[in-house]
């Protein structure tokens, strides 16, 4: 499969912070790849060593195959990319804005289509208005409408649903997979929800303080992975007994106030219910967590 | 390039700020004619008071030129704010409206963005100063007509006739443009440092004040270093109402004040090329 992107072993230092340590990471042609990590991990600063708005400490970046930093113009003519938040020239309009910028993308870029990207992301009718007009929820469709102006290969969206209603997400989420399966796009996009990476990408990995924890195929890390489950009960004393002698102790990881909590595969969940309840315990909840998702929480949880 | 250029072109003109300066010029030279139109006669009086005695003047020596000229000596105080506040703002202003990400994501070297931003800032200083010239010479022929240009040097009254005179405002505007040049390409370099646009303004405007007191007072350490301030050029053009003109004096300020521009926008690229875009 053809690599879009390549990292290998890329850092940046900030004076006494490392914001980037030793990351490695490859896109694949077609990936809507998700690039997950709490605040503060590192994904923007990575955004912007492969946008060279900053240069890195260390490593390497290929993108089509070639050095950034040796064909920098080349592939900027490939990648349309929206970093952090969208900022614009507020005192010209939506189509100016875009006009402009068009203008140094590298390709011819029509008035039609300009206006074809603002229909695209629902802002063809206030082109003329001025952007300091604009909510912040406008400002980040108009920041992906500048990042798919020029048809670009590769388009790489940092946390594009920042400020968005429910609805925009959606919205925003929709034309990712438009643009990946109708427009054959390679997306790159950095997220720090899991649940929105899951519902969109095909891959991903998940950083944090600067470096990669988890990478694969998000289909494999979500569900193949054990499940922690917790089966909260009326008769907590009861319930240790009927559980000793049996195989499920093996996989009960912890108990705290008639709370159980098990390591165990999806399959099983049923089995162990049928167990509790015909030992005539009350199983008054069953809440399974995702091993990845509870993994994320934490690093999540730890940074904030 | 082009491209970039009439870019940063567009962006100057669509801002408000631009066109302060075009305002004040708009304003304080009709103010300035105006105050000419009632008390110049008393000025033109009191240069020639020691020669009234002795020589009769004819003809209208209160006109257009001779008002050009004053205003002209008011450039090193007024017109490098005017250009600081929009030089200053070139590559700042990008940094605090978070622009520097999209226009830096784009496949334009930032050697061109620099030097798009730099000839842009340049083309606003010389229309500035060709306003400054419409307003003093046109506006003024219109409100005093033209003649003689008397004109005070080096302890001599110069008197040059009427069709002796606009090539040399022509020289002395294009000579304005360079050393406003040399404030506009120091106040792209203070751009390139910093973060918001205020920092380049102010820092310009010291630099310019701390150098002109330094020109200004007479202790031999300050007089010593005078040749290497910049602002100890800016008022060269009055060279050009000499007869004749010391073209050596013009020849060395024109290489000195380039030179000072020339180091001002190459540090500003070395700056920038070399800048994380943090904004």
């Amino acid at each position: 499969m053809e690599k879009i992107i390549e990292i290998e072993n890329l850092s940046k230092q900030f004076k006494d912070i490392k914001a980037v340590d030793n990351l490695n990471l490859n896109v694949y042609k077609g990936d809507v790849f998700g690039f997950l990590g709490p605040n503060g991990a590192g994904k923007s600063t990575t955004i912007r060593m492969m946008t060279s708005l900053i240069s890195p400490t260390d490593g390497k970046i290929k993108i089509f195959g070639s050095s950034l930093n040796e064909k920098r113009n080349e592939i900027l003519k490939k990648i349309g990319a929206i970093v952090e938040k969208p900022d614009f020239y507020g005192y010209l309009s939506a189509f100016k804005n875009l006009e402009m910028l068009g203008k140094i993308s590298g390709k011819e870029i029509s008035s039609k289509r300009i206006m074809e990207v603002l229909e695209l992301v629902g802002l063809e009718k206030r082109y003329t208005s001025k952007v300091k007009t604009f909510s912040h929820g406008m400002k980040q469709r108009l920041g992906i409408a500048q990042a798919l102006i020029h048809d670009p290969e590769l388009i790489i969206l940092d946390e594009p649903t920042t400020g968005l209603d429910p609805q925009g997400m959606k919205e925003i989420r929709d034309l990712i997979v438009y643009l990946s399966k109708e427009k054959n796009k390679t997306i790159f996009l950095s997220s720090h929800i899991l649940y929105e990476v899951e519902l969109v990408a095909n891959r991903m990995i998940i950083i944090n303080k600067g470096s990669a924890k988890v990478e694969g195929i998000v289909e494999e890390l979500l569900n193949s992975n054990k499940l922690r489950v917790t089966f909260e009960v009326d008769d907590t004393e009861k319930t240790k007994l009927i559980l000793n002698n049996t195989l499920w102790i093996n996989k009960l990881e912890t108990e705290l106030n008639g709370k159980f909590i098990f390591l165990m595969q999806q399959e099983e969940i049923p089995g162990l219910n049928k167990y509790l309840v015909q030992n005539d315990i009350a199983v008054k909840a069953v809440i399974p967590t995702r091993s990845l998702e509870e993994y994320f929480l934490n690093i999540t949880q730890k940074e904030s | 390039m082009f491209n970039l250029v009439s870019i940063e072109l567009y962006k100057i003109f669509k801002k408000w700020r631009t066109y302060i300066g075009f305002i004040v010029v708009a304003v304080l030279i009709p103010v300035i004619q105006i105050a000419m139109l009632m008390e110049g006669q008393r000025s033109i009086n009191f240069m020639t008071r020691n020669l009234q005695q002795s020589f009769l003047f004819v003809g209208n020596l209160l006109n257009s030129y001779f008002v050009s000229y004053l205003i002209l000596n008011s450039l090193a105080i007024h017109i490098p704010f005017l250009i600081a506040l929009v030089a200053g703002d070139l590559l700042a202003g990008e940094a605090t409206g978070g622009t520097y990400r999209i226009l830096i994501t784009r496949p334009v070297s930032r050697f061109s963005i620099v030097t798009a931003k730099f000839i842009a800032g340049m083309v606003y200083t010389f229309l500035l100063i060709l306003w400054l010239a419409i307003i003093s010479l046109g506006l003024g022929t219109i409100i005093f007509g033209t003649g003689e240009l008397l004109n005070y040097s080096n302890g001599s009254i110069i008197i040059l006739a009427q069709n002796d005179v606009l090539w040399r405002f022509l020289l002395a505007y294009g000579f304005a443009v360079l050393s406003m040049g040399v404030v506009a390409s120091l106040a792209f370099l203070f751009s390139s440092l910093v973060e918001n646009a205020i920092g380049p303004i102010i820092s310009t405007m010291a630099i310019i004040i701390i150098f002109m007191i330094v020109s200004a007072i007479n202790i031999s350490l300050f007089q010593s270093i005078r040749p290497y301030l910049f602002t100890n050029y800016i008022d060269t053009w009055r060279s050009f109402f000499d007869n004749p003109i010391d073209v050596h004096t013009v020849i060395k300020s024109v290489l000195i004040l380039l030179a000072h521009i020339v180091v001002f926008y190459s540090a500003a690229l070395f700056v920038f090329k070399r800048k994380d875009i943090l904004t």
